[in-house]
């Protein structure tokens, strides 16, 4: 089966194509003037382009963390462009119409309809393309609920009070190394405020495009949640094929007061590099939500791009009896490299954790999941699941697990399971005697494995993941 | 009046890794019959499925195997089945978190496509998949239940004939079915084979014992011995080797019992 799998592990990328779109692209490099020129190009107030200085100030003291079992050569951030945006959006569009045809038609191929009347019902989308917001849909629907769903770009002017309260609050600036570096040049991304008590009247998704050679994507997201409300957002990414890698560090902060509800799912597309691993996006991305009393943050996450992937959503369950999720499927293929997890910091009373990880491995891909829980002195009560399964395909493929427990309560309870399974031979030859093809045969087998995960995620998205699972894996069997 | 043969294998040499399992094998199956093949351990009995459906790791080295005119031993597995063949296993695999219902209609729809039909809607399906969940005598709950995911080994079983009966292949293998049952369960295996019998659909049932021909009366009866058949005859065979056993067959062909009994898989 492995010759097999080798022989034919050849798929399309099917987002890889380049829009050609005018953009005004900044220089290779990075320094104090740099950030100055995007913050001027955002017309951001001081106190923004301070923050930003502040950050730069700290990442450059700082190095890159080395921790993590992926193997990459070294970045030289000087090679990086910090900002690019199609030419077409120097006069703001004011509505839909004014969007270049040629931007709306990228997100079209991608099967991502801006126009609203077509749009799937219930679903105000952000299409952030390199570096700036291209559209957002269904805003007066949105504001007359008095959610706030914009790009972070037009918060800073628009809210700078939410902005300055919370940017920075959860991750702060000198959390890591990519946090810090976002926060010095992050360009968009964005920003909901869900008011006390509103349940948001639809679900918001946000779609990410990088476009332009030798950019970097750092975007920011920010969701406030506040008491008693509740609100489930999506986010996308797909990006051109391309030899040499780009680098995508996001952050995204998440803030649930008393009572609140987050539900936040990712289906993560990014260019993975081709077969030999040329190419692809290097995946830094810091995720952080805080839950207050009561509150609830649930990170649902499908990975399957991106050559390097560095993620651990986490939560901070600060309040008493607030609860943290994480749902997690990542698939690693050809020489894909992905070490992702979560960090879930019990502070409160009662306080409850699941993690739920599916890794899946084929190709010469290596798959790890690290995960910190950890129970301080004050989580009374508190407890936490974890399961971690693998499976292999293949045999020249790697999934490791890397769980961290920390308990300083003797009243927490933390319970951990993991297994390892092989999508068997005899799997396949059971499924292919009752006629089905090798492939479908294998996304069905991978599709039962996820199914924990798939059931978290809102409705249409978990078909669209299923779907993206089962083209990740064309050719994943001779 | 000769009728054309379902199931024509002719020479058929097959094998595993470097070891000749079938050496020669002839079997002809009209439309409607029931063979039971039966022998020792490590004879070929379920070598025979395992090339007929194409298993990888099982080369065939010589001869030819046609159903219903279509050439086996040229196409892939899968299409094997959509020409309508059908194994039952004798140890089905689990495959978790995949309902049986999802892996059962992905099946039939994958038989009607190759026919040129739609996908069957979920209504009829379900209410066909019911149908047979009763026949095998299995709760309807079931078809939600991961592909025999904890199912116990009569569960399986029937799992199996379930899968069959919703297929409706035009050949089905049985491999060893009645091993590990209990009187019960190997009646309930019995009766859904007997529903099945419709004078077009054939049968292969390997045996070990005699016991399932009790429930499934075959029209004849082979013997396999180191990878050939050796004896041929009428039901009346089975009670004759359940009362003697195999070696007054195999011996007077073989100088090496003990190279013969070895288990194959």
């Amino acid at each position: 089966m492995t010759e097999e799998i080798d022989k034919a592990l050849a798929r399309q990328y099917e987002a890889g194509f380049v829009s050609d779109v005018e953009s005004e692209t900044f220089p290779p490099g990075l320094d104090e003037d740099v950030i100055a020129r995007i913050s001027a190009r955002k017309e951001e107030p001081e106190w923004m382009l301070e923050w930003r200085l502040k950050a730069y100030r700290t990442w450059k003291e700082m190095s890159e963390p080395e921790w993590a079992h992926v193997d990459f050569p070294k970045i030289n951030y000087q090679d990086i462009s910090y900002y690019s945006a199609p030419k077409s959006m120097a006069d703001k569009p004011k509505s839909l119409d004014e969007v270049d045809p040629e931007l709306l038609r990228t997100y079209e191929k991608l099967g991502i309809p801006l126009v609203e009347q077509q749009m799937l019902a219930g679903v105000a989308v952000d299409a952030v393309f390199d570096s700036v917001s291209v559209v957002t849909t269904f805003r007066e629907k949105l504001e007359e609920a008095g959610v706030i769903f914009c790009p972070i770009s037009e918060a800073v002017h628009k809210y700078p009070d939410l902005v300055k309260k919370y940017l920075g609050s959860v991750v702060p600036q000198k959390d890591n190394y990519f946090a810090a570096l976002n926060c010095a040049v992050f360009t968009d991304g964005s920003f909901v405020y869900i008011p006390k008590g509103v349940r948001c009247p639809m679900e918001l998704s946000t779609y990410f495009r990088i476009n332009e050679q030798n950019t970097g994507q750092f975007e920011r997201t920010l969701i406030v949640a506040d008491e008693g409300s509740y609100v489930s957002y999506l986010e996308g990414c797909t990006a051109p094929q391309r030899d040499e890698n780009q680098l995508h560090a996001a952050v995204v902060e998440l803030v649930a007061m008393d009572d609140a509800e987050i539900k936040y799912s990712t289906v993560q597309n990014w260019y993975p590099g081709d077969e030999e691993g040329r190419g692809g996006i290097y995946n830094f991305v810091t995720k952080r939500g805080i839950c207050h009393t009561n509150a609830k943050i649930s990170w649902t996450q499908v990975e399957t791009g991106s050559s390097v992937t560095w993620k651990y959503p986490s939560c901070v369950l600060k309040g008493d009896n607030s609860i943290g999720e994480f749902y997690s499927v990542a698939l690693t293929r050809a020489k894909q490299q992905a070490d992702t997890g979560t960090k879930m910091i019990h502070l409160g009373k009662n306080t409850r954790s699941t993690i739920i990880s599916k890794g899946i491995s084929a190709g010469r891909s290596n798959n790890s999941y690290r995960g910190l829980v950890r129970m301080n002195p004050g989580a009374d009560g508190a407890r936490n699941f974890t399961q971690c399964d693998s499976l292999l395909i293949g045999d020249q493929c790697g999934a490791h697990t890397f769980p961290y427990v920390e308990s300083k309560n003797p009243s927490a309870i933390v319970e951990h399971e993991a297994t390892t399974s092989k999508v068997s031979d005899d799997q396949l030859f059971l499924c292919q005697q009752r006629g089905l093809d090798p492939e479908k045969a294998v996304s069905m087998i991978v599709n039962g494995f996820c199914k924990e995960v798939f059931k978290e995620l809102p409705m249409e998205f978990a078909v669209e993941a299923g779907k993206l699972l089962e083209i990740s894996l064309e050719g994943s069997v001779g | 009046m000769s009728q054309a043969a379902l199931l024509s294998v002719k020479g058929l040499e097959a094998k595993v890794e470097d070891k000749t399992i079938l050496k020669g094998l002839d079997l002809e199956i009209k439309p409607g019959e029931v063979h039971a093949i039966m022998g020792p351990n490590g004879a070929g009995k379920s070598t025979l499925g395992y090339v007929l459906s194409g298993r990888e790791g099982y080369e065939v080295v010589g001869g030819e195997a046609t159903l219903a005119g279509t050439e086996l031993l040229d196409i892939d597995i899968e299409e094997r089945s959509r020409a309508g063949l059908f194994l039952a296993f004798q140890y089905p695999v689990e495959i978790p978190g995949v309902s049986n219902l999802e892996f059962l209609k992905s099946s039939v729809d994958a038989h009607r496509e190759a026919q040129g039909l739609e996908p069957i809607s979920s209504k009829e399906f379900l209410k066909e998949a019911r149908e047979a969940c009763k026949q095998v005598n299995l709760p309807a709950e079931f078809l939600k239940r991961g592909v025999n995911e904890g199912f116990s080994g009569g569960e399986k079983k029937r799992n199996e004939i379930m899968q069959m009966l919703l297929l409706k292949p035009k050949l089905c293998i049985l491999d060893e079915s009645d091993s590990g049952l209990d009187i019960d369960a190997l009646q309930v295996v019995a009766e859904g084979v007997n529903s099945m019998r419709d004078g077009e659909r054939s049968f292969v049932v390997v045996t070990h014992y005699q016991r399932l021909l009790d429930y499934i009366k075959p029209d004849f009866v082979h013997v396999l011995s180191d990878g050939k058949i050796v004896k041929s005859g009428d039901a009346s065979l089975a009670l004759e080797l359940e009362a003697q056993g195999y070696s007054w067959l195999t011996e007077q062909r073989s100088a090496d019992p003990i190279e013969m009994h070895k288990e194959v898989m």
